[in-house]
């Protein structure tokens, strides 16, 4: 087999208080696949996806992207593979304007003049956000504001896509539209999700994370059939919701 | 609606037009004359707001504007109608009150100078939007650093207005009003909550630009004058 895009052994994690949130956790995503990265509350996916650019450093075990270990020597090229888009649009766009913001990445990657324009320009379009280019990120609706997020990392050309709750407060429209842009991008995506039809709709594999381990990885169907599985780990599908009937 | 654009008042005259670096520089010229006048110069004061009233004439602000956002003076006011109490000197009598002249004159001369300087700036912010005023510094050549740090402050004096807003909300609708003194460590923790929110949204930032290959400093060609050329 290839080598996976993402491949975490054995990652543990304590905070500096004391706190232990990972326990050997073991992660493989291969190329062109998108993994929804499951769990409750407390379980430890943002810890996870913290690790994944070397922003937090792993206090046992390896994450290595394409097979480049994340190291402090490689850290420029690993964040350029791993775009991280974070839960929360307002940390991310801290530019004047939004166009600023999508070139503020590969700048950062020495990209200068018309072909940083174009980059921009691109990553704009990929998520429909084109035409707002030059307003100021903060006057955009929270949809766009997340969508602008995207177009953020995108613009750095990822190998990979590591989402934090992208749906998390969108209204359903938004909700639908980012589904859209996400499905219509060629590039491997993690994604964090308390949304399990989301999950299902976007993701073939599913990972469950729970209390600092993997709890389970499985195709995203066949978890949120395992009503026991699910009970387990604090996992509740919305009323109504029938994951065998979509 | 943002900070910096409460202070604006969105038009189309020369003045708006007028490049923020010469504005800039304009305001800057005038409050060092205006300090630089000696005290009592009364008749030199009323050309120099005489010269405000133009521009402002000239930029159609209206002055309703200008005056609602004059409440910045308050503490200079206070600090003024104190002073001639408190300061030494001969003594004069104003209204049957016995106050120090010299004390009156400064009092006189800091009012001035506070009105004049508080208004310029005024009608620099009504004339001119943030972002541009920013690209003005940069073309005077002002730090970069400092630069990065105003926008910074532009871009996120709102989220923390905001995130203020909200904590107000939530506490008038658990029913608190603050009317004593007995009330003030409940502000005092909002207010510690708040700028332990802040700070930590301060970390989280850093932690989205590093993620994005940021290195200490903002990429050259990469600054706020790119999306002006
Ligand atoms: N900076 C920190 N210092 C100490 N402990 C922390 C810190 N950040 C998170 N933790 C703890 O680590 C554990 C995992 O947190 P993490 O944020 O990774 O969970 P999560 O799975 O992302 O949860 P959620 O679904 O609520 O976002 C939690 O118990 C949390 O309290
Ligand atoms: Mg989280």
């Amino acid at each position: 087999m290839s080598t996976p895009v993402l491949d975490v052994r054995g990652l543990a994690h304590a905070y500096p208080d004391g706190h232990q949130a990972l326990y050997g956790v073991d992660l493989h995503v291969h190329a062109g696949e998108r993994v929804a990265l499951l769990g409750p509350n407390g379980a430890g996916k943002t810890t996870l996806v913290l690790h994944l650019n070397g922003i937090l450093t792993a206090g046992a075990g390896s994450v290595a992207v394409s097979g480049l270990p994340v190291t402090k020597a490689n850290l420029q090229e690993i964040r350029r593979r791993v775009g991280i888009v974070f839960q929360d649009p307002d940390d991310q766009l801290f530019m004047p304007r939004v166009r600023d913001d999508v070139a503020f990445g590969p700048a950062n990657l020495g990209l200068r003049g018309a072909a940083l324009d174009r980059r921009v320009l691109e990553a704009l379009e990929q998520v429909g956000m084109a035409a707002y280019a030059d307003r100021p990120p903060h006057h955009l609706s929270f949809g766009q504001r997340r969508r602008v997020a995207v177009a953020t990392v995108l613009a750095m050309e990822p190998e990979i896509l590591v989402l934090d709750e992208p749906s998390s407060n969108l209204d359903p429209a938004s909700r639908r539209e980012l589904a859209e842009i996400l499905e219509s991008l060629d590039v491997t995506v993690l994604m964090v999700t308390h949304d399990l039809p989301y999950a299902l709709q976007l993701c073939e594999r599913s990972v469950i994370l729970s209390d600092g381990v993997v709890a389970a990885d499985a195709p995203t169907r066949e978890l949120l059939s395992d009503a026991a599985l699910m009970a387990a780990h604090r996992l509740e599908l919305p009323y109504g919701f029938d994951p065998s009937h979509t | 609606m943002s900070v910096g654009h409460r202070l604006l008042a969105p038009g189309d005259s020369p003045v708006h037009r007028c490049p923020a670096h010469l504005k800039v520089l304009g305001l800057l010229g005038f409050m060092l004359l205006v300090v630089a006048t000696p005290a009592a110069w009364y008749p030199a004061y009323g050309g120099y707001l005489l010269v405000l009233a133009v521009v402002i004439g000239v930029a159609r602000v209206p002055p309703l504007h200008l005056l609602r956002r004059m409440v910045v003076e308050v503490p200079f006011v206070v600090f003024a109608i104190v002073l001639p109490f408190v300061a030494h000197g001969e003594q004069v009598e104003v209204l049957g009150l016995m106050v120090s002249q010299p004390g009156l004159v400064a009092a006189g001369t800091l009012l001035a100078k506070a009105t004049l300087g508080v208004l310029a700036g005024l009608t620099l912010a009504a004339t001119t939007e943030p972002h541009d005023l920013l690209v003005g510094l940069e073309r005077l050549r002002l730090p970069s650093m400092l630069v990065q740090i105003m926008s910074f402050m532009v871009r996120y004096l709102d989220v923390v207005t905001d995130d203020l807003r909200r904590q107000h909300i939530a506490l008038s609708s658990r029913g608190f009003t603050a009317r004593n003194p007995r009330h003030w460590p409940v502000l005092a923790r909002s207010i510690g909550a708040l700028f332990i929110r802040s700070f930590e949204r301060g970390e989280r930032i850093h932690l989205a630009m590093l993620s994005r290959g940021w290195s200490g400093k903002m990429p050259r060609g990469m600054s706020s004058e790119m999306s002006n050329r």
